[in-house]
């Protein structure tokens, strides 16, 4: 099959590249910056230039559609062109060009009210109850995605649930970044029971949804390794993998949560380089449970996890010596 | 009184489907002839004609005072839904004949002057309600089988439509009623208020205090939506009239004119002599424990289960529908084909109690030694308890034998009766056992509570009870008195008249003695008659009363015989109560040694010795929690205590299921002694046995859980297996490695819980096991006697598997199986995997998460007490996940765990779990 993956240059984005090429299939990516992925053909432009996006969707057959602005905070414009105009633009492209499987790499925070969600399924996606710009327009990105299922188009939405492995800068390195220079509090003891997704897992888990897109289609999922941890536990295992000191501070969940909307303010005003040391969003995702329940995608893609959070720490730990 | 025609309720009443709702005219009877009287009510039946079901008999459902027949909304639906599924799965079969389950019809009526009836304006006396409704069963020409259904005062309308239709009626359902007040008893407080002089009008008809009040008579306050359903046909005092009649008519004394109705219905309904169903709030102030007690006197045959907690409006606080209709299908045939049961339910409990096909001559009576020994002066019971404060209290065979005999002699004088309850507020020591004794010996029943249940749990074991008579020491007759527990009381002591007196004890065990002088015993009771109710421990929910039969305490006290190789020579140590009654039964001395009975962990290592000295006993019996306390204090044991010790050859752990390690260190002071740590619960006190050298052969295999040994005696074991939702389904079986409820037989097994109807059945469920065809395919039952088919049953609520040598393994309570996406699994197994890990001294392994996809969390103590409860480190976590194969999501550390008080040794897996889920959600890290 001829497969067009968006944001293949991303750390997810690479994986799941490379697990089409090794699943056979003929791959093209599309991104400004070139995939590094060996085996496939990169096309370089932006996903909202209608005209990149026409150019590689020609003659596809499959998409994998991940690119996005991913990030805790910044402007909201931004968030809006890339993640909702850029998405009904590879949306179009792919009827246009009579695409017949579509994946919508979408995340679970698109359905996120910030409450413990323990044990749950996919919910639909809730832009009004979202919890950052990302979200929001994630949200958003995923219903215009699931509204163009059809009989010629088959939708799926995949949300995989924070994805970490070796060569992760967004959620391992921050993690271990802050780790490092103390910034990085347990909220109420890390107690909140949370679903993480080893990169090799979720890469498998979109190809798959790819190729059962005819089954699965019209449905959201979450996707994760379906091993909820304490928050704390997987902090200490990525610190510990990455050789450092793992997080010994905890504050109230509240204060936490109340420091990082203050937090989040300021930064709006006043933008750094890097991301805020702690959002509201963050402190929510750091204090409340999330997992989810993991029967209906291992089903409807038939497949599952093939790396244990376990085996992706030690594999961690290799890839940081 | 106002008179308004008929109408209908509004549209829009949660529950009640406006379907059903139809007036009829009736011509009136009575007060009413020549008159035309019109109805509301509500009908099913032309809902089940559409779905072409099959009818197999009407309910006939009477509300009570000031309900409508709202009251039954739920019953009519269910009814209708249950038929519809019958009829869908009958057809999923592919049963061409559609001979799907009956339906039944409901007819639940507005009494005149009542709900959406017509207000008539005239005073209507109990027999004119009677009438009334015949008068309406007449106009709808309702035929076939009917089975009578009332609440409250519509019970005894309904009674009396009842007993007037003979050829019609084919069963009767109550729901708290009453048909007979004792005269002289002042009538319940709620109701002598309401009928207070100047009141009567005031409070149920020119103000709504009467429906407010009954409407605030559930457990948890009812939906305000449905108060205000209750409250529809009632918002104006001309429409309220019915309801201040209806208390004008309770006839409180003789004279009143519906009192002579009421006793013709009470004294016609203990004639009855069809299935009956009797569903009970307890927590109601007008229609208490006292009438249900009376009702069952009357139909004593009937099934009554009581909603532990529920009110007067119980059909608001239980699903009191789906009760119903099991109870409809249970007896679907005689329900169907009225008087066509054989033997009739009258028939069916005198046979029972008949003895005419069992064996006698295999029944020997638990007092029969005392009877033989009567002459003997050799010491049989000593208390060395710390109660006795001159020294230890020797009693004779002979002095036990006189006490026992002039203490059933005087209940007998009193007019203590065969199948009478005796409640036994009594400590463990000779008085109890002589008091047991003589109940046992006239026929009494003996209750008996353990106080370890606390004030609220005995209040309710003894209202749930309702015994006759109280037998007590000063403490639990004080409680008595204060709590308002029935019974005549009885006090062990002889009290200063002023005490008694404001104890409201009207006899000491001296004055039965007295009074007992000159009166001989009644006959003795046979194997088949009620002997004790026994209450659990109440770990597992609200205490039950587990009724034992006198065949079943004597088959107990030989299977104990036989197993241990009792001997008149034996002499017993007993700390824990059960046995230490079972003493003269066995025919041998037994004592008690010095603790405080009530309180296990006081018994010390010395206080055994000198037990053991002062009896020459050699089978010692401890409870888990004393062997912990007597372990600990092993140390103070002299040279000459040890050498007492060395005289046991049976140590027996009495209780929950022990380590090795901990029964191996309270073997190490009796060295000479096989330990043995049996298996068993309330239901069935000795399931399995298995002694210290075959726990240490059972471990170190492939096995999970608790191995408890083999069936003892003619004991027979069943595993019903778990299925993906955690329920125990699967045929009973025997086939090993398969986790599922153990379910047990035996000779001593209990024979019912005390007005536990759906307890009962629940225990029973699905336990028709064919032991014939299961004794060819398992040798290790040959010996089970030939009539085995129509073994007893039960379901233990305990979950474990049986092993290739066909020993049991126990693997935890059944609501403690955590259900995961993969299967249900059982908690035990990975509980000990967790506890060998060298930091941890206690673990349970609770779910968190819903249903059918919770996770395992692991919770311990650890050796140096955590301070915080909490994550455990990162290195004790990694060494307990790698300890189990069960996937854990979270390992917690307690500074100490949840223990169920009324059981040392267990953990609240139950709290645990609550807590763990909130912990794990991101909730405060509180202690559990």
């Amino acid at each position: 099959m001829i497969v067009l993956i968006t944001g293949a240059s991303g750390f997810l984005g690479r994986a799941v590249a490379a697990e089409a090429v090794a699943a056979g299939h003929d791959v093209r990516t599309l991104q400004r910056r070139p995939s590094g992925v060996d085996g496939v053909t990169d096309f370089l432009g932006s996903i909202t230039d209608a005209d990149d996006v026409a150019t590689a969707m020609e003659g596809v057959e499959g998409v994998i559609h991940l690119a996005a602005k991913v990030s805790l905070a910044g402007d909201p414009h931004a968030f809006h062109a890339v993640n909702v105009e850029g998405t009904q633009l590879v949306l179009a492209a792919a009827e246009a060009a009579g695409v017949s499987r579509f994946v919508q790499v979408s995340s679970p925070s698109v359905a996120h009210s910030g409450s413990a969600l323990a044990g749950v399924g996919a919910e639909p996606a809730s832009p009004e109850h979202a919890r950052s710009e990302y979200a929001r327009t994630k949200a958003q990105a995923e219903l215009l995605a699931l509204a163009s299922d059809s009989d010629r188009m088959h939708v799926v939405a995949i949300r995989p649930h924070l994805v970490w492995g070796p060569g992760d800068t967004q959620l391992v390195g921050r993690i271990v970044d802050r780790a490092r220079r103390g910034r990085l509090p347990l909220l109420n003891g890390g107690t909140a029971l949370i679903d993480t997704t080893y990169v090799d897992n979720a890469a498998s888990g979109i190809v798959a949804a790819l190729h059962r897109a005819d089954i699965a289609h019209g449905k959201a999922y979450v996707l994760t390794n379906g091993e909820p941890r304490p928050v704390a536990d997987i902090l200490a295992g990525i610190c510990l993998a990455s050789g450092v000191q793992p997080p010994r501070w905890s504050i109230p969940a509240a204060v936490g949560r109340t420091a990082g909307s203050l937090v989040e303010r300021v930064w709006a005003v006043r933008p750094g380089a890097d991301e805020p040391p702690m959002t509201r969003f963050l402190a929510e995702q750091l204090s409340t449970a999330h997992w989810f329940d993991q029967r209906d995608i291992r089903e409807a893609l038939d497949w599952s996890p093939a790396v244990s959070i376990d085996e992706g720490l030690r594999r961690l730990a290799r890839h940081e010596r | 009184m106002v008179t308004e025609a008929a109408s209908r309720p509004p549209h829009n009443l949660p529950g009640l489907d406006p379907r059903f709702s139809r007036i009829a005219s009736v011509p009136g009877s009575g007060l009413d002839a020549g008159l035309t009287r019109e109805w509301h009510y509500l009908d099913n039946g032309d809902e089940l004609a559409r779905l072409g079901l099959p009818i197999a008999g009407t309910i006939l459902a009477v509300h009570g005072n000031p309900t409508w027949s709202y009251y039954w909304r739920e019953l009519l639906t269910q009814s209708v839904q249950a038929a519809e599924a019958g009829a869908a799965a009958a057809a999923a079969a592919g049963d061409a004949s559609g001979a799907a389950a009956p339906a039944w019809r409901i007819i639940a009526v507005d009494q005149l002057d009542m709900g959406f009836s017509e207000r008539t304006g005239i005073h209507r006396p109990l027999a004119q309600r009677v009438a009334d409704l015949t008068a309406f069963t007449d106009a709808l020409s309702l035929d076939g089988p009917v089975i009578s259904l009332g609440h409250d005062w519509g019970g005894v309308v309904s009674l009396g439509w009842a007993v007037d239709h003979p050829a019609q009626l084919s069963g009767v359902m109550l729901l708290n009623t009453a048909v007979h007040h004792e005269t002289g008893k002042p009538i319940p407080a709620p109701l002598r208020l309401a009928r207070a002089r100047g009141m009567l009008a005031a409070s149920t008809v020119r103000t709504t205090a009467f429906l407010e009040t009954t409407l605030a008579l559930t457990s948890e306050p009812l939906d305000p939506a449905v108060k205000d359903a209750y409250r529809a046909p009632y918002r104006t005092s001309a429409r309220r009239g019915g309801i201040g009649g209806f208390v004008a008519d309770i006839p409180v004394d003789a004279d009143h004119e519906s009192y002579s109705e009421l006793d013709r219905i009470a004294t016609a309904v203990a004639e009855l002599d069809l299935p009956a169903l009797m569903l009970w709030g307890p927590r109601d102030p007008i229609f208490s424990d006292y009438y249900l007690d009376d009702l069952i006197g009357r139909l004593p045959h009937a099934n009554v289960h009581r909603f532990e907690g529920a009110g007067h409006l119980v059909a608001e606080d239980v699903p009191y529908a789906d009760s119903v209709l099991t109870w409809l299908g249970d007896n679907a045939a005689s329900l169907a084909d009225p008087g066509s049961a054989s033997p009739s339910p009258r028939e069916a409990i005198a046979a029972a109690s008949a003895s005419t096909d069992s064996d006698d001559s295999s029944f020997v009576p638990l007092w029969r030694n005392l009877d033989e020994r009567a002459d003997d002066t050799t010491t049989a019971v000593i208390d060395m308890s710390t109660r006795g404060q001159r020294g230890p209290q020797q009693v004779s065979w002979r002095q036990l034998s006189d006490r026992v005999s002039q203490i059933a002699a005087g209940l007998t004088a009193i007019g203590v009766k065969k199948g009478q309850r005796v409640s036994l507020l009594v400590p463990p020591g000779p008085t109890l056992t002589a008091v047991v004794y003589a109940c046992l010996r006239i026929g009494a029943i003996i209750v008996v509570a353990d106080a370890g249940l606390g004030v609220k749990g005995l209040t309710r074991a003894v209202r749930g009870s309702w015994p006759d008579f109280i037998i007590g020491e000063a403490p639990g007759l004080t409680a008595a008195r204060t709590l308002g527990w029935p019974g005549v009381r009885i006090s062990t002591a002889q009290l200063p008249k002023v005490s008694a007196a404001a104890l409201g004890v009207s006899y000491s065990l001296r004055d039965l003695i007295t009074l007992g002088a000159n009166t001989s015993l009644p006959a003795e009771p046979r194997a088949e008659d009620d002997a004790a109710i026994l209450f659990t421990s109440g770990s597992t929910g609200p205490a039950k009363g587990v009724v034992y039969r006198h065949g079943q305490l004597s088959a107990l006290r030989d299977v104990l015989a036989r197993h241990f190789e009792v001997t008149a020579d034996t002499g017993l140590v007993t700390g824990f109560a059960p046995f230490a009654l079972l003493g003269p039964a066995l025919g041998t001395r037994s004592v008690t040694p010095a603790m405080d009975v009530s309180s296990p962990r006081t018994l010390t290592a010395r206080a055994v010795a000198a037990a053991v000295e002062a009896s020459g006993g050699s089978m010692v019996f401890l409870s888990p929690a004393s062997i912990l306390n007597v372990v600990a204090t092993s140390g103070d044991l002299t040279a000459h205590d040890r050498s007492e010790l060395e005289r046991v050859h049976t140590f027996l752990s009495t209780g929950a299921p022990i380590g090795a390690e901990l029964l191996a260190s309270a073997a190490t002071i009796m060295p000479n002694a096989t330990p043995h740590s049996p298996y068993g619960m309330t239901e069935c006190l000795l399931v399995t046995d298995i002694t210290l050298d075959g726990i240490r052969a059972a471990a170190g295999g492939t096995h999970t859980g608790v191995c408890v040994g083999k069936p003892i005696g003619e004991n027979l074991i069943r595993i019903s297996a778990l299925d993906s939702d955690g329920a125990a389904t699967g045929t009973p079986s025997t086939e090993p490695g398969i986790l599922g409820e153990i379910i047990v037989s035996a000779p001593h097994l209990k024979d019912h819980y005390d007005r536990l109807w759906l307890t009962d059945r629940a225990a029973a469920r699905e336990t028709a096991i064919d032991t014939d065809a299961a004794n060819a395919a398992d040798p290790a039952d040959a010996t089970t006697a030939p009539d085995a088919p129509s073994a007893r049953w039960h379901r233990t609520g305990d979950v474990g598997h049986l092993d290739e040598l066909g020993r049991l393994w126990v693997e935890g309570r059944l609501p403690h199986v955590i259900v995961t996406a993969t299967g249900p699994i059982a908690p035990v197994g990975a509980e000990q995997d967790v506890e060998g890990v060298a930091a941890v001294r206690r673990a349970a392994v609770v779910g968190v998460g819903p249903h059918k996809l919770r996770q395992a969390v692991a919770v311990v103590e650890t050796i140096s007490p955590t301070r915080k409860p909490g994550l455990a480190d990162p290195e004790l976590t990694a060494a307990i996940r790698a300890s189990t194969t069960l996937p854990l999501v979270a390992v917690l550390a307690v500074p100490q765990l949840p223990t169920d008080i009324r059981h040392n040794s267990k953990i609240d897996r139950t709290r645990l779990s609550e807590w763990a889920e909130r912990l794990l959600a991101g909730g405060k890290p509180t202690a559990p």
